[in-house]
């Protein structure tokens, strides 16, 4: 049975897009067929990042209004068969997310994929709640600084009672963590957030540290997502946060001392 | 000797508003209120009060609220806020005057359906209400005529409000209100305070006014003399 994750985080730009991407990317490389879905109607960006943006004919919006089917919409990716992208319409805007549309739009993709990754917009409002009306998962996005950990702790708060399963009192949506951007020097001089103080407020399970790293920029403006890139630490990172995503135990990776020797290549825990 | 023939006694009595007996909805949610607590309403008083009633003011009516409030097993016994053409009514159909009553507030009730049951009585049948999960920013919690208890923690942005005492076994980083009906011997106690702001019966103090001594510990606080304490528990 597929699973409908949602990406999400209250703050904006503090990486949902770019992790979206490298999550569907991570779990089509293990073999899952997935797409991934930009729930962020007139200020499309997911295109973008994953590099299909001059391939993009329909929409999720012309699914759903009945002007297009999804199989004109689903653009599938180049660099791997298992991964499709769903773009959303740039000139709408998020009032054209009508909620049984969507339900319509997810069951059909329900059929031909095991994991449905949702990129959710910023913010609490009609977009961004409708992005994780259906999730079975969400990852919340935290960048290690107070804002968006106040933002954070709102949209689980949400998820735990705006919900579908929420609603109809069904198993709660299991939540996890995903920190971004963190920098373990900046944290050592007291600047930033430490992944405990951040686990501490929000009290839910941590999935995966992604290091600041300006590997991302670079992804983005190629439009190749990051788990692509064999030189990234974020690369790496997100393809560890996939590996436990799915089960697997991976030690964080980016917590130690960043001496990058060669010792711990050679020795270091993978 | 005659002793004193009438003493002076203190009850605690149920109120409802006359208003309630109009609404159609009323008798239902009154059963239903009833039946999840039938010993505690078994012939209980109650006065019916007519404040903002004005057109409830004929014996028969009078009559015809004892008898709905019979039907529950409730006694109607008198009236408050009576102006005197109903207070005369009230009398002629055998019913007590009651001066406006003590606790009586008048902040305005949020709009619900439910019966206005004011207990004013100290309940029998007070439940603490329990939250096991964080209480996370943004998320507000009343217990309503009842101590609160959470045993996660209480997010900075989340509000969590009380009749009675306020426990929160873990760190309360939000705002903590206590004794919100007005009850100024309701408590507040938490394994780590950290809360935005601490109130009981409407008496505050924002973080700032905490005394940094206090930050991060366990605490008892209580309002004496219109000022809040606060105890090292």
């Amino acid at each position: 049975m597929a699973k409908v994750i949602v990406l999400t985080s209250g703050k904006g730009g503090v990486g949902k897009t770019t992790s979206a991407a490298a999550i569907a990317s991570g779990l089509a490389l293990r073999g899952k067929r997935t797409v991934v879905i930009d729930f962020d109607v007139g200020l499309r960006n997911l295109d973008l990042i994953m590099g299909c943006e001059r391939r993009v004919v329909f929409d999720f919006i012309n699914v759903i209004n009945g002007d297009a089917k999804l199989n004109q919409a689903l653009i599938k990716d180049k660099r791997n068969d298992n991964l499709y992208v769903f773009p959303t319409s740039q000139t709408r805007d998020k009032e054209a997310l009508k909620r049984d549309g969507v339900e319509r739009v997810l069951e059909e993709l329900k059929d031909n994929f095991d994991y449905i990754v949702c990129d959710s917009p910023a913010g609490i409002e009609h977009g961004a709640i409708t992005a994780l009306y259906f999730a079975d998962s969400a990852i919340i996005v935290t960048n290690p600084e107070v804002s968006s950990v106040r933002d954070s702790d709102r949209i689980i708060g949400i998820l735990a009672s705006k919900s579908r399963r929420a609603e109809h009192n069904l198993e709660p949506v299991q939540v996890h963590l995903l920190l971004t951007r963190y920098s373990l020097e900046r944290v050592k001089k007291g600047e930033m957030l430490s992944v405990e103080d951040v686990k501490e407020i929000l009290s839910i399970p941590l999935l995966g540290v992604i290091p600041e790293s300006e590997t991302v920029l670079k992804a983005s403006n190629t439009g190749t997502p990051v788990v692509f890139d064999e030189e990234s630490p974020a690369g790496r990172a997100y393809l560890d946060a996939v590996a436990r995503f799915v089960g697997e135990q991976r030690e964080m990776r980016f917590l130690q001392p960043g001496r990058r020797s060669i010792f711990r290549s050679l020795f270091g825990r993978a | 000797m005659a002793g004193n023939l009438v003493q002076g006694a203190v009850f605690t009595v149920m109120v409802v508003r006359a208003g309630m007996l109009r609404d159609p909805g009323f008798e239902a949610e009154l059963a239903e209120q009833v039946q999840r607590s039938p010993r505690f309403f078994l012939n209980a008083p109650v006065v019916l009060d007519l404040k903002e009633a004005a057109e409830f003011a004929s014996e028969a009516e009078f009559a015809e609220a004892r008898e709905i409030l019979r039907r529950h097993t409730l006694t109607l016994i008198g009236i408050q806020n009576a102006a005197p053409v109903q207070a005369d009514a009230a009398a002629a159909a055998g019913l007590a005057g009651f001066a406006p009553n003590a606790t009586q507030l008048s902040r305005p009730r949020p709009a619900e359906a439910a019966p206005a049951l004011q207990s004013h009585a100290a309940p029998s049948v007070a439940k603490s209400r329990l939250i096991t999960q964080p209480v996370r920013s943004g998320t507000q919690i009343y217990a309503r005529g009842a101590d609160l208890v959470v045993t996660a923690p209480v997010s900075p942005g989340a509000e969590i409000m009380a009749d009675g005492n306020i426990h929160v076994y873990a760190a309360l980083r939000g705002r903590a209100l206590a004794g919100a009906g007005g009850d100024a011997e309701a408590r507040i106690f938490c394994s780590r305070l950290e809360a935005e702001l601490v109130s009981i019966a409407g008496h505050y103090l924002v973080s700032d006014q905490i005394p940094p001594e206090h930050r991060g510990l366990p605490v008892q606080i209580a309002l004496v003399d219109d000022r809040l304490t606060i105890e090292r528990n």
